[in-house]
Formats: structure tokens, sequence, C-alpha cells
């Protein structure tokens, strides 16, 4: 690091990995305002390919079933992941507890979709958008349970105590005391698992069953896709891009302002 | 009181990962040990014929050529990876921060669109066959789409920022004094790297080498639309084992698998990163110390 060609060529390269990560996403969002949607002729700008889609019912009979699975799997997770968090918080660290929570985050996407899928089967369950919740909340409470803990381990536990000690009682400790000091933390862990849940493919492709009627927004794109480069689907990927960096933003500012 | 009050916390999220994971995993498992029914269903008759075919001459090519693909996707992105966080973690602290949020953050996008970005760019119409054409570079298109290096390609995308967070983290934490002492001592910039910087952080190239090749091997959205079918991987075969074939204990024995060779790398990074710790505190130097 002392020389001055060596600092000059790791700079070049991670020039270069930024170009290499962002060009793709740029050239999609550029043409999708260009009027013929060709990707190398510069026709004109055009926001048709959005008017399109505003048009299109299954597009956005899509997305609105993908933001019906992501609120109902955020809500059960939060929920249920932010309890296992502070139990798991409170007791001795357990290496065996630490594994099953690590599971769902680590196992690969398709083993956990067929193995859902023959779960339900085995169930008679009729399949459809409440099994896809159901499925995406197996990895979501993995995810708000880590993101949570990580936020009690810096909770000092003798505000809980002094609560305790004046007579508050246990849900009145929780509520004015370890919930607000937790709160940004559950809203990051459940930013996290909305953003997991609106963008997860395979699991939910199993497990919607065979019905049109539980068609998710990134099922929907990756038939699309299949079909073949349209400009639609360049309007399509500028909105989702610019969504999920804008979540990412927000969970970012949430976690300096917990830090 | 404060037993009960533990369990009561702890009971739905464990009782939840215990009906919705460890049940149906559990449920695979015995499904990999029958036959596959006439109709596609279950035949309750306990073999060990799918592991057994799992084995031959076609599996095991989709095997390797799964383990060559995702191999060579994780060499590249390590290769790309480790020169980009050495320089993020030399960068001035408070640039340290963004730099990485800006590397995540197309990571944070759409898997599928950002796999869609390369049809866009590779394909016989897209832009790079495009460009070379109009500037008189080539002929006819060059054949970017469609195969292996399209796979690679794909997963290098997908996966680097995650390399490059790991590689990172484990960067960061060395101090300038062991660079310093090897420097005074003599030791070139390339031998200081070579015999302290790299071998200092083998943890975090194992952590993110095992990463990008558990989420390569089992991947499916990749190899099937960059690579056109071309290339199966293990992912879109037990897809197509599950969904086209119908063969459900097939499928399931290979979903199995991958479960293994996935607990097999995360065991040996494991074993890797202890020894690492343990040979740099017999070095006498505090694994992890505080920088």
């Amino acid at each position: 690091m002392r020389t001055d060609p060596i600092r000059l060529w790791l700079n070049a390269h991670l020039g270069l990995v930024y170009v290499f990560l962002y060009v793709p996403i740029l050239v999609l969002i550029v043409l999708s305002f260009n009027k013929s949607g060709l990707p190398t002729t510069w026709t004109g700008f055009s926001t048709e390919w959005y008017g399109k889609l505003a048009g299109n019912p299954k597009i956005l009979a899509a997305a609105g079933n993908s933001l019906i699975v992501a609120v109902a799997s955020t809500l059960i997770s939060t929920f249920i992941g932010t309890l296992l968090a502070m139990g798991m918080e409170e007791g001795k660290p357990n290496p065996y507890l630490d594994a099953l929570v690590a599971a769902p985050m680590i196992i690969p996407d398709i083993v956990l979709a067929i193995a859902l899928l023959s779960f339900y089967t085995l169930l008679n369950m009729s399949l459809g958008l409440q099994s896809i919740v159901l499925s995406h909340a197996v990895f979501n409470i993995a995810f708000v349970c880590t993101v949570v803990r990580t936020r009690l381990k810096n909770f000092d536990r003798s505000i809980v105590e002094a609560s305790i000690d004046l007579g508050a009682s246990e849900v009145t400790t929780f509520r004015r005391v370890t919930l607000p000091v937790i709160a940004p933390g559950v809203v990051a862990a459940a930013l996290l698992s909305f953003t997991l849940s609106i963008d997860e493919f395979i699991i939910a492709y199993f497990t919607a069953g065979a019905g049109q009627g539980s068609t998710t927004f990134p099922m929907q794109i990756y038939a699309m896709i299949r079909f073949g480069v349209t400009p639609e689907i360049n309007a399509i990927a500028t909105i989702v891009i610019g969504f999920s960096f804008l979540l990412v933003l927000l969970s970012q500012r949430l976690n300096r302002e917990a830090a | 009181m404060n037993l009960s009050r533990r369990t009561i916390l702890l009971a739905p999220g464990l009782g939840y990962l215990a009906l919705f994971l460890v049940l149906p995993c559990l449920i695979i498992f015995a499904y990999s040990l029958f036959e596959r029914g006439t109709y596609g269903g279950i035949d309750y008759t306990l073999t060990a014929g799918n592991y057994l075919r799992a084995g031959s001459s076609l599996f095991a090519r989709i095997f390797l050529d799964s383990v060559r693909i995702a191999g060579t996707a994780t060499l590249v992105a390590l290769l790309i990876g480790y020169p980009a966080a050495y320089a993020i973690a030399a960068a001035p602290r408070n640039q340290q921060m963004a730099l990485l949020v800006l590397v995540m953050l197309p990571f944070w996008s759409n898997y599928l669109i950002r796999t869609y970005a390369w049809i866009v760019l590779l394909n016989n119409e897209g832009l790079i066959n495009r460009g070379l054409e109009s500037m008189g570079v080539i002929q006819e298109p060059l054949p970017l789409l469609y195969n292996e290096f399209a796979v690679v390609l794909g997963l290098v995308y997908n996966y680097v920022p995650f390399v490059i967070l790991a590689l990172y983290s484990s960067i960061s934490r060395l101090g300038p004094e062991l660079r310093e002492a090897s420097f005074d001592l003599g030791g070139s910039s390339w031998t200081t790297f070579r015999r302290v910087t790299l071998p200092l952080t083998v943890p975090g190239i194992a952590a993110g080498a095992v990463f990008v090749f558990v989420l390569s091997i089992g991947n499916f959205v990749t190899p099937d639309l960059l690579g056109g079918g071309q290339r199966p991987m293990l992912g879109n075969l037990i897809y197509s084992q599950y969904l086209s074939a119908r063969d459900w204990p097939m499928g399931s024995a290979l979903g199995f698998i991958l479960v293994l060779i996935m607990l097999a790398l995360l065991f040996g990074q494991a074993v890797f990163a202890h020894r690492a710790a343990g040979e740099v505190e017999a070095r006498g130097v505090p694994a992890g110390a505080p920088r």
C-alpha cells in the first residue's frame, strides 16, 4: 500500500466493478424511456411503455397479489420473529437454536420449495396466496429474528428490571420500555422481510398452485422474460429497481438513526 | 416464572419452524427413500434406488457441470471481489460505508430483473453485439447468450456484491501494524500480501466462496434464463423432477444431496475459520482484535 501504482490500480479496479454492477441496470432504465424500445437506436423520449403497463390487468393483478403476500408474511414474521429474538436473547446461548434459526436463511430456495410443496400436498391443503404467505414467513421469521437480536444485544437490561421494580407489569414494561428501544430494529426487520417476500420467486412458484389467480409479481415477470425481451419489461424493471432502492435507502436511514 | 416467560416468547417461532421447516424437510427425506408411483405419486416401498440413480451417468454429468459452473463463478467472483474489497478497506474511513452501500444496492433489486438485464445486453440484437457490429469489429453477432459463459457471468454479477462484503469485513479487521512490521523486516509488497494479508483473510475468503458456491449450485433462474436450458444445473434438475417428470422421490433425493453438499461446505468453512483463528492466536495476535 506504500507504492502509489498499486493503490491506483486498486481504485481503477473498484471503479470498473461499479461500472460492471450499474451499467446493466442503467441500460434497462434508459431503454424503458426509448420510444422504439430497441436497444441500439434512440428514437426519442417516451413514457408510452409505462402507460401500457398501467393498462395491463395481468401485471396489475400480479402486483396486487405480491403486495398482499408481502404484507401478510411481514406481519406474521415480524410478530413471531421479534418474540423469538427476545426469547433467544434472554436465555443462555444455545447453538441448536442458533442453527435452527440460521437454517431457513441458508437452505437452497429450491429445497425449501419442494419441501413445502410436498408438505402442503400431503396435508391436502389448497394452494394459493395463503400457502405462499405461510412459506415466505419461514425465511422471514429467521431474518426478522436475526435483525432484532442484533438490536437487543446492545440493550441495557437493567432498565427493564427498573421498570418492573417500579411496579410496571410485563406488558407495560414491554410497551413502554423494551419496544421503544428495539423499535428501529423491528421496523428495519419488517422492511427487510417485505423486500425479501416481494422479490421471492421460486418458493412462490412452487407453492402457488395451478390457478392463475395466485400469480405473484416475480412469477409474472418470469413468464414475460421467458417470452422474450420487450420494452414493457424494461418499464417494469425500472419501477422495481426504483422501488427497491427506495426501500434500501429507507432502512439505511433507520439503521443510522438506531446507531 | 422466568422459564415460562421465555417459553411463551420462544414457542410461536420454534413451533412455526418445526412445522414449516423441519417437518417438510423430514418429509422430503422420507420421500427420497420411496419409489415413484405409477401415476406420479409416491409408492411407499423402501428403496435406495433414487440415490443410486443420482450416481448414474446422466445425473453425474449434470452434477459435474454444476460443480464446474459454480466453481468457476466462485473463483471469478473472488478474483473480482478481493481487490475491490481491499480498495474499499483502504479508502478513507468516512467513505467506506458509502462505497459498501453502493456495492450492495444492486443486490437488493429483484434477481429476475438483474438477470434479465444481461439478456438485453448479450442477445444477438443486444447492446453489445449491435454496438460491435456498428463499429465494424464483427460481422456476425457473437454467441454471448444461452451458453456456459452467460451462466457464469450471471452468477458472478448477482453474487459478487456479497463476496465483496464478506471480504471487506475480513480485510478491514486487519490493522496496518502487521503489514508495517513486514515492510520493516524487508518484505516487499507482494511478499507482505502473500505471507501476511492473504493468510489472515482466509476466513473471509472461505465465507464468500461457500456463499457463492452454494447459491450457484442450487440456482434455478440463471441457468434457465441465461443458459437457455443448455446447461441445466442441480437446481434445474430438481425443478424438472418435481414439476415436469413428476418424480418426487428422485427430486427429493437430489434436494437432500444438495443440502448435504451445503452442510459439508459450511462445516469445512467453520473448521477452516476456526483453524485460521487458532493460528493467528498462536502467533500472539488475538483473533478479531478490535481495531
